[in-house]
């Protein structure tokens, strides 16, 4: 279970996120949409522990831990994935080597045995076939030249064989045709299980028709402002965010 | 994942913090009276028994070094040095030079142990099969301590000894080639090298000989304000192959220390030199004192029709590196290759590169070199790729990239490319890198701690080189870095 208290973010002295409330149990897939600027990806890159922000106040637990005292690897080696909505190029690294490696990172923080090559290879390629990832893309570089496309499969890839406990899927629907979207979507549906949560970032109510949540939380000036089910969702789509955005400017 | 953990191993090895070959040998010396005029160099070559010719050889070269202005091209910052204020001669004091292992001195011995250098053989044979083994030269301070598989080298009709053996045993082919690709009169650390040389290895691979094993000279600088000198000169005759591996360390000082080295290589038709380098001389500490001047003539000369030259260099030590080990293209068809990994952190100054210049027809060469900056270094990568007039057919391809780690770090580079040939083909690229925040947070983010990730992009970025590294390369690097884990755990 993931729980934020009263988390106030400033990132070169503008806050971004002002007092936001936020708990998400196991094995609820929970969606955040929101207006552009709303802090929907600094809420994601805090979670992960990314080094620029300057958390104010509040505090994130996960599984009763305090993630907030951790680097970024602890968190990852504690199950926290982020799934970018950019995701970085690492040139000259092969595919199946970074993979290999941040496996076995996380298995030895965790005290666990690295994986043999031959069961590594195994799982990588089942993975890859779910997600009609071709193994010749598993030798190149890690996203170098791979396309939009590409590039967001091998983050749920990614996030397959890393097993975390709590996933946050950054506009994962952004740059993506609609096939693409729905292998996309069909890969994390794949992860769902009672003891593993989401976080699913988006503007659009597209991704959620194939990725159907549980709850949906409209975010708007760096907080909640509004919690439902998924059918909050269609609303929106039907309403737009002018409603949030008036809310905030007053 | 042995190169990933490989690189791990590196970079904390770099760390200058971290140097662990940096112990002294206490040890009784004999050292020449401080200072250099024409009385020591009488000294040193006294000392070595040597003939008059090489004496003269000697004098000539200093006379001209005293014409000569010390270079102030390189992008390289240092308080000028006393030429007068160094030591040009120290050995193990002993009353002759130890004609077995029996009769080295043990805390020698125990030096090059604590190295990961065994210089027993049985040692050495422990589980080794015979086409791994590797016959090393132990240079200390001024001089040869130890070579060992001469024997079994020997009956392959390979000559593998000091250059001081050399001069005695083999003066004919001394005569012959030393100064024949690095002339005295070169440059103004060359003509001093030349005049002072005390030790370093001599090669000769005879025709058509596969030289069995893999040749090795691992150079240790224990004296204080002693320079080191080292003269390396290999032949591969025609139709011969020979790989060689040179290593280095030297202990951690506050003062800085010279090293002044030549390295000339010969190849003759058909024949193939390969040389690679792990040079991790002292660095000084992190606020840049002490640590080794590393100012290193290396060329080698493609003598023969279709005979290859290939330079291998990691380069991770020294306060500063001036060196730019060279092909000279002059046999037709030959080639020369250049793959470079250079390392600086902390104040380390690194002013490097290769020159290929063609003589010949048809002859190709080929530079990769990966630059790594961090801490506050200065990493400059110079390099000159030349087609001579009648080099009808000449190709380069260079490659030259830099990655830099951190904000307080330079990477900078110099190509020059002159081609006096119409039909000469250069082709250069460049890149400059910065591993961004972004890079690291990425690869943390999937649970690689910041020095793992920081290896892992790294590794990346070397890549190209790293495979084309030989075998014994790796084995002798992973020889240096278990030595410098030894003790860290604890």
């Amino acid at each position: 279970m993931l729980e934020i208290k009263n988390l106030v973010v400033e990132i070169e002295g503008n806050r971004i996120l002002n007092g936001l409330d936020l708990t998400i149990n196991n094995g609820e897939i929970a969606a955040i949409m929101g207006p552009n600027g709303s802090g929907k990806s600094t809420l994601s890159y805090v979670i992960a522990g990314k080094d620029e922000y300057e958390v104010l106040d509040g505090e994130i637990i996960l599984d009763g831990q305090n993630v907030l005292e951790m680097d970024p690897a602890e968190r990852a080696v504690a199950g926290v994935f982020l799934a970018f909505q950019y995701p970085l190029e690492i040139p000259g690294v092969a595919t199946m080597t970074f993979l290999k490696a941040a496996l076995n990172a996380q298995r030895k923080a965790r005290g666990e045995a690295e994986l043999t090559t031959p069961d590594f290879i195994k799982r990588v390629n089942e993975a890859a076939q779910k997600l009609a990832i071709p193994k010749e893309m598993l030798k190149r570089a890690l996203n170098v030249g791979f396309s939009g496309g590409e590039k967001k499969r091998m983050e749920i890839l990614q996030m397959a064989l890393l097993e975390p406990r709590f996933c946050i899927l950054d506009e994962t629907d952004s740059g993506l045709d609609i096939d693409a979207l729905r292998i996309a979507a069909e890969g994390v549906n794949a992860l769902r299980s009672p003891d593993r949560s989401f976080l699913v970032i988006t503007h659009y109510q597209r991704l959620l028709n194939y990725i159907v949540p549980d709850s949906v939380h409209v975010m708007a000036g760096g907080k909640i402002v509004k919690s439902g089910g998924k059918e909050l969702a269609l609303e929106l789509e039907a309403n737009g965010y002018a409603d949030y955005k008036a809310q905030e400017a007053a | 994942m042995p190169a990933v953990q490989e690189t791990i191993d590196r970079v904390k090895e770099i760390d200058v913090d971290q140097y662990k070959y940096g112990f002294e040998t206490i040890i009784e010396m004999e050292k020449a009276p401080k200072g250099l005029n024409e009385d020591i160099i009488r000294f040193i070559s006294a000392k070595k028994n040597e003939p008059e010719w090489m004496l003269e050889w000697r004098l000539d070269a200093y006379r001209r070094w005293l014409t000569m202005q010390e270079p102030d091209w390189a992008r390289v910052n240092y308080p000028k040095i006393d030429f007068n204020d160094l030591y040009y001669y120290a050995a193990p004091k002993s009353n002759e030079a130890p004609k077995s292992l029996d009769e080295v001195d043990p805390e020698i011995l125990k030096t090059y142990e604590k190295l990961g250098i065994p210089l027993r053989e049985q040692e050495m044979l422990a589980g080794i099969a015979p086409e791994n083994r590797v016959a090393v030269d132990a240079v200390f301070d001024s001089v040869s301590v130890a070579t060992t598989f001469k024997k079994e080298l020997a009956e392959a009709g390979v000559i593998f000894c000091s250059i001081s053996e050399a001069v005695h045993e083999h003066p004919e082919l001394v005569k012959k080639y030393l100064g024949t690709v690095v002339p005295k009169s070169d440059n103004f650390y060359a003509s001093l090298n030349s005049a002072v040389f005390t030790d370093g290895s001599f090669v000769y691979v005879p025709p058509g000989v596969r030289c069995p094993m893999e040749l090795s000279t691992y150079f240790r600088i224990n004296e204080k304000e002693t320079g080191q000198f080292e003269r390396t000169l290999i032949i591969a005759d025609k139709g011969s192959y020979v790989s060689y591996l040179e290593g280095c360390t030297a202990p951690q000082r506050d003062e800085n220390q010279l090293h002044a080295a030549v390295v000339e290589l010969v190849a003759l038709d058909d024949a193939e030199i390969k040389y690679s380098t792990v040079q991790n001389w002292y660095p000084g500490d992190a606020q840049g004192k002490g640590g080794i001047y590393n100012f290193v003539t290396k060329r080698g000369d493609c003598r023969g029709k279709n005979s290859i030259i290939t330079w291998t260099q990691v380069e991770t030590g020294s306060a500063i590196t001036w060196k730019y080990p060279s092909c000279i293209l002059r046999g037709d068809g030959s080639r020369g290759e250049f793959y470079s990994i250079a390392v600086s952190n902390g104040r380390q100054q690194i002013d490097s590169g290769t020159k290929m210049i063609h003589l010949g027809k048809n002859t190709t060469s080929r530079i990769i070199s990966k630059g790594i900056s961090a801490g506050h270094s200065e990493n400059t990568y110079r390099g000159l790729v030349s087609a001579h007039r009648k080099a009808s057919g000449a190709r380069n391809f260079t490659n030259c990239d830099s990655l830099l780690i951190g904000n307080n770090c330079g990477a900078h580079t110099v190509p020059y490319i002159e081609s006096k040939n119409a039909s000469a083909r250069f082709e250069h690229e460049a890149t400059t890198s910065k591993i961004s925040d972004e890079q690291l947070f990425y690869v943390m983010q999937r649970g690689l701690d910041e020095e793992e990730a920081v290896a892992l992009i790294v590794n990346g970025f070397v890549k190209d080189v790293l495979q084309k590294l030989p075998m014994e390369f790796a084995v002798e690097a992973q020889k240096l870095i278990s030595i410098s884990l030894e003790g860290s755990v604890g």
